[in-house]
């Protein structure tokens, strides 16, 4: 076929490359393959609104499945891709059909990492939330759930215990750093959560890690800590991390190093082949990084969608993040990797405050907590470059405004 | 079901039936009107930015600090401006007209 690009991966950067072609007025014929049996949806609700059961599965689809048809999108849902040959330039699916491309976005996106099978990875009753049908899951075992154990004290294991324990339950959260969200966020941000945590009746373990999960007739029902105490569980949910999902772009002889690697305008080591969103590692300030967020998976989905459109585009982000607990919003503008000082200012209302991350003088990224105010002031100052200085951060009364 | 009358950048008019109950946001996507919402209605990224008719803001409830915070500082501000995300459809929402900054 003649000027056929193929996305493979259904999630918001396989979307995104493909509504920014046509609204550019791409009108070439496109298919979108995925494995799962939904169009592309969002993620972020899944450990949030969708868990909870305040949202029905329909309205996480970014477009309806019509939307497709209307944008002449071939769907080829619950398609694995087994393999993809960039010579010839056509891709091999599970079901033994041959698909050829012009050109092809990989949006593979990435995966939720297990916990091995010789600690007990497999059992029934432990699960991890990467999509629908892994909440859908969850939500046919909570009905008998006793007590929940989360490991992992990142975003979506906080998440997920906040969800669990705000519909009844008995929550466990273990973490092997000394402190929650260690990798993530300064002392301060990580303090605030544990005492939401704490007040809302979760159990918070750190500095402790799993030796093994202990079964019973294959079914989870405990579990051992290092310290050699024992809990009872029957609901195990890993948040241990995700890894970019690449073995394709391995097994096609694509450059990959923990993601696959993209200048900066999207495209990888073949010509014909762009990728974006979390499988993407692509060069930021001197390094190659990757990132996993929504706002990557758009912004830099539309930039390969400029790429293969043919025009000149150079992938810039500006990150940004959120997270939901309870009723508390954090939202995260800039990257705090290199911090070596942080100012912590109390917001206009109970229980907001923002941690403001600098190396020496250089802003790099505030965490806004109930504090959107703040999260988009901060915003813009990283976008315009405007390193404010930390004496006027660290006076209360001072508006922020003003630096603008 | 209400009729919701979306005005898009290049003032091309998209007519739209809503679901009494759903979001202005999910509306938007379900009859794709070029509205990014990049957090999917979580009120933490301004990104669903609409302005209102002034006919019709006045009818609608009173944004949340929370929304007022997050709009202070969008691109485009006007002062009909609302987050699609948090305008829930109702009956009396019918032939309300928004428009993309």
């Amino acid at each position: 076929m003649s000027n056929h690009l193929v996305v493979v991966g259904g999630g918001q950067a396989g979307f995104s490359v493909i509504s920014k072609l046509r609204a550019l007025g791409d009108t070439r014929s496109i298919s979108l393959v995925t494995a799962e049996k939904y169009p592309p949806y969002q993620r972020p609700p899944l450990s949030k609104k969708y868990l909870i059961g305040e949202m029905r599965s329909d309205r996480l689809l970014l477009r309806p499945t019509k939307w497709y048809d209307d944008q002449s999108v071939s769907l080829y849902l619950k398609n694995k891709v087994s393999s993809i040959d960039i010579q010839n330039k056509s891709l091999l699916l599970a079901s033994g059909q041959s698909i050829s491309y012009s050109n092809l976005a990989l949006t593979t996106g990435s995966e939720a990492i297990k916990l091995p099978a010789s600690m007990g990875g497999n059992l029934e009753g432990v699960h991890t939330i990467r999509s629908i049908d892994d909440v859908d899951n969850i939500a046919v075992e909570l009905k008998s759930a006793t007590s929940v154990l989360v490991i992992g004290a990142g975003y979506i294991g906080l998440e997920v215990a906040a969800v669990m324990s705000t519909l009844g339950h008995d929550v466990t959260i273990i973490e092997r750093e000394e402190r929650i969200l260690k990798r993530v966020a300064a002392t301060t941000t990580s303090e605030y959560f544990e005492r939401l945590h704490k007040r809302n009746g979760v159990k918070i373990l750190a500095s402790t890690s799993v030796v093994e999960l202990l079964e019973k007739e294959g079914k989870v029902c405990g579990a051992r800590f290092d310290d050699g105490s024992e809990i009872k569980t029957n609901l195990v949910i890993c948040g241990i991390g995700i890894r970019p999902s690449q073995q394709l772009a391995v097994d096609a002889g694509l450059t990959v190093n923990d993601g696959i690697v993209v200048t900066e305008s999207c495209l990888t080591s073949d010509p014909n082949v762009v990728a974006a969103g979390d499988c993407a590692r692509f060069p930021y300030d001197g390094n190659l990084i990757r990132l996993e967020s929504v706002q990557n998976s758009i912004d830099q989905a539309e930039v390969a969608a400029a790429t293969l459109f043919g025009s000149k585009m150079a992938y810039r982000p500006y990150p940004w993040f959120w997270s939901d607990q309870f009723d508390v919003k954090l939202q995260i503008a800039g990257l705090n990797v290199g911090f070596n000082r942080t100012v912590t200012r109390l917001g206009n209302r109970p229980g907001s405050e923002s941690t403001w991350y600098f190396k020496d003088e250089k802003l790099l990224a505030v965490d806004a907590i109930n504090d959107g105010r703040s999260f988009l002031i901060a915003k813009k100052l990283l976008e315009n470059k405007n390193n404010p200085e930390m004496s006027k951060l660290e006076d209360s009364s001072f508006d922020i405004k003003a630096l603008l | 079901m209400p009729h919701i009358i979306f005005i898009e950048e290049n003032g091309i008019e998209k007519k739209a039936l809503a679901e009494v109950g759903e979001t202005i946001l999910e509306v938007a996507r379900a009859n794709d009107v070029n509205i990014e919402g990049a957090c999917g209605g979580n009120m933490a990224c301004a990104t669903c930015h609409l302005v209102v008719r002034k006919k019709w803001y006045d009818i609608l409830p009173k944004p949340s600090d929370d929304e007022s915070d997050m709009l202070e500082l969008a691109s485009g501000l006007t002062l009909t401006s609302r987050l699609g995300c948090q305008i829930k459809v109702t009956e009396d929402l019918d032939g309300l007209i928004l428009s993309l900054p």
